[in-house]
């Protein structure tokens, strides 16, 4: 079990990759963005299920709150309209404004809670929002113990 | 000894795969066949500049001058709409890394058990429930992702596309989550401009007439065959039916929130197939959604423009904190077979509004060879 803490600038130095888990979408509510809380087996050993949870479930927040139909997304949508969409040449939409949010909360995550545990959570937006990827390290010339290297048997199927 | 240094800048979007055409840095996206496309827009600004050419001074005069103006703003509306559908992203899914690849593999590989050699390994298909209806995730082999529901493969531009409508080549783009209501404004308005401007061609002929008699009327047309006014009433007229066929059909699609591919296919209509799950049973909520939901973001732009969202945020260190296919070596150093892709690109953090930097200086390849 890798006890080491990382901080952000120690895991550049001193880690490298050993794998990567990927957190699949979530389509049973239709096709708005959300994320699956199952906690992948791999991670059982670096992060408490309590944590991952709660970051999963905060990011399917903050998405569900970027694509929420309602009042404010009307007016922005007639307004937006109404002006031929020139409008978005200088304002920034709602979503973009959630996702600088999301993107902070990302790097506020890692540094707090990730990467002290030698994790890295992708920001879903540079995997084209189908996938969380989060990438495990291993400390540099540790001896053999990879983590990481199967992980076929117990991955989550279907 | 003598080092050669080779340098290629590497434009951003020569990296991305898919059929696509890209203008002005990176911003237009647009698909590799645009001839009906520029077809499109000499009709449009043809007809509508034989419009104000000929017909709007005396319209002007005789009936109102709110005519032409009113005119010219429909024509820009239908133009704004027009640039907006053919050059924005459609909502292409980008293709899975290497490493979402092989994760989805082995997960398709631990569902399916042994295959008996000889026999075919059973289809890639994943089930979901959304709204108490079985939806099948169909598996790109192209992009090798899962499909999310309501996406399609467009083999023309060799894309994945969110909530896939149709290619249009008139519009010289896919049709998908992102633009789709431009393109169905753009058919509206479209729609109203050629009742409009025929309209006011009837009118004007009438007027004349009762002036000059009718036959006078038409051998007075100005311009000169095919650039007269008759041959673009009558391109005008064929249009107008097509565009208002067309406009007709997308706002029944779009009260039942279904898309074009799934209305040819079939897949909710007929008693066995079940409901459409995506639909609120509201044809008001359904047109909201479409019409006035969220403008999604393009995650090809993210790819183009941006090495990552938390770049732009003061950081305690100078280098990117989440690693991605940008991210220089020293952060993935066991990765010996990894091509290093040399210096970082010196593009600068950027918002989200007009990139402050060109793509196309992303990676300066460089070739140092030492004797």
């Amino acid at each position: 079990m890798a006890t080491e803490f990382h901080n952000l600038q120690e895991l550049r130095h001193s880690a490298s990759l050993a794998n990567k888990v990927f957190i699949q979408r979530d389509y049973s509510e239709g096709t708005t963005c959300k994320f699956q809380t199952k906690f992948p087996s791999e991670l059982e050993s670096r992060i408490e299920l309590t944590l991952f949870e709660e970051t999963v479930k905060t990011l399917n927040n903050f998405y569900a709150e970027a694509e929420k139909i309602g009042g404010q997304s009307y007016l922005e949508g007639c307004l937006a309209c109404a002006t031929a969409y020139l409008i978005f040449l200088c304002m920034e939409t709602r979503y973009e404004k959630v996702l600088k949010k999301i993107a902070k909360y990302i790097q506020e995550q890692n540094e707090k809670i990730y990467a002290p545990r030698g994790l890295l959570i992708t920001d879903p937006i540079e995997r084209g929002m189908r996938v969380i990827e989060i990438s495990i390290y291993e400390d540099r010339g540790s001896s053999g113990s990879s983590s990481g290297s199967s992980s076929v048997s117990g991955s989550t199927a279907r | 000894m003598s080092a050669v240094m080779i340098t290629r800048k590497v434009r951003k979007w020569e990296k991305l795969p898919g059929k696509n055409t890209f203008c002005c840095d990176g911003r237009v996206m647009m698909a590799r066949q645009k001839g009906i496309f520029y077809l499109t827009l000499f009709l449009i600004i043809g007809t509508c500049s034989l419009f104000f050419a000929f017909e709007c001074p005396y319209l002007a005069v005789h009936l109102s001058p709110a005519i032409p103006v009113f005119a010219v703003l429909l024509f820009l509306f239908v133009m704004a709409m027009l640039l907006r559908t053919s050059f924005s992203d459609p909502g292409v899914l980008p293709r899975a890394l290497p490493e979402e690849a092989n994760f989805i593999e082995m997960e398709i590989e631990a569902a399916n058990g042994n295959v008996p050699s000889g026999q075919r390994a059973p289809p890639r298909i994943r089930n979901v429930q959304i709204n108490n209806q079985i939806v099948k995730l169909k598996y790109c082999y192209t992009c090798k992702i899962f499909r999310p529901p309501r996406a399609s493969h467009c083999s023309i531009c060799d894309n994945c596309v969110d909530r896939f409508d149709h290619h249009c080549p008139w519009v010289g783009n896919c049709v998908g989550k992102r633009n789709y209501r431009y393109f169905y404004l753009f058919t509206l308005t479209l729609s109203l401009l050629t009742i409009y401007i025929f309209a006011f061609n009837i009118v004007h002929v009438v007027m004349r007439s009762v002036d000059q008699g009718f036959l006078n009327t038409l051998k007075e047309t100005p311009g000169t065959y095919p650039l007269n006014m008759n041959t673009f009433l009558l391109v005008c007229f064929f249009t107008l039916w097509s565009m208002v066929g067309l406009t007709g059909f997308h706002t029944y699609l779009i009260s039942l929130n279904q898309t074009t591919n799934e209305d040819i296919k079939g897949s909710w209509s007929g008693k066995n197939r079940g409901q459409n799950p995506y639909s609120h049973k509201n044809i008001i909520k359904n047109c909201c959604e479409v019409l006035c939901g969220p403008t999604y973001p393009s995650v090809t732009f993210f790819s183009l423009f941006l090495t990552s969202f938390s770049a732009s945020f003061p950081q305690k260190t100078t280098a990117p904190l989440i690693p991605n296919e940008h991210t220089p070596d020293d952060i993935k150093p066991s990765i010996a077979a990894e091509k290093s892709s040399g210096p970082k690109d010196d593009q600068p953090p950027a918002a989200m509004q007009p990139p402050l930097a060109s793509p196309e200086t992303d990676a300066e390849t460089s070739i140092a060879k030492n004797q």
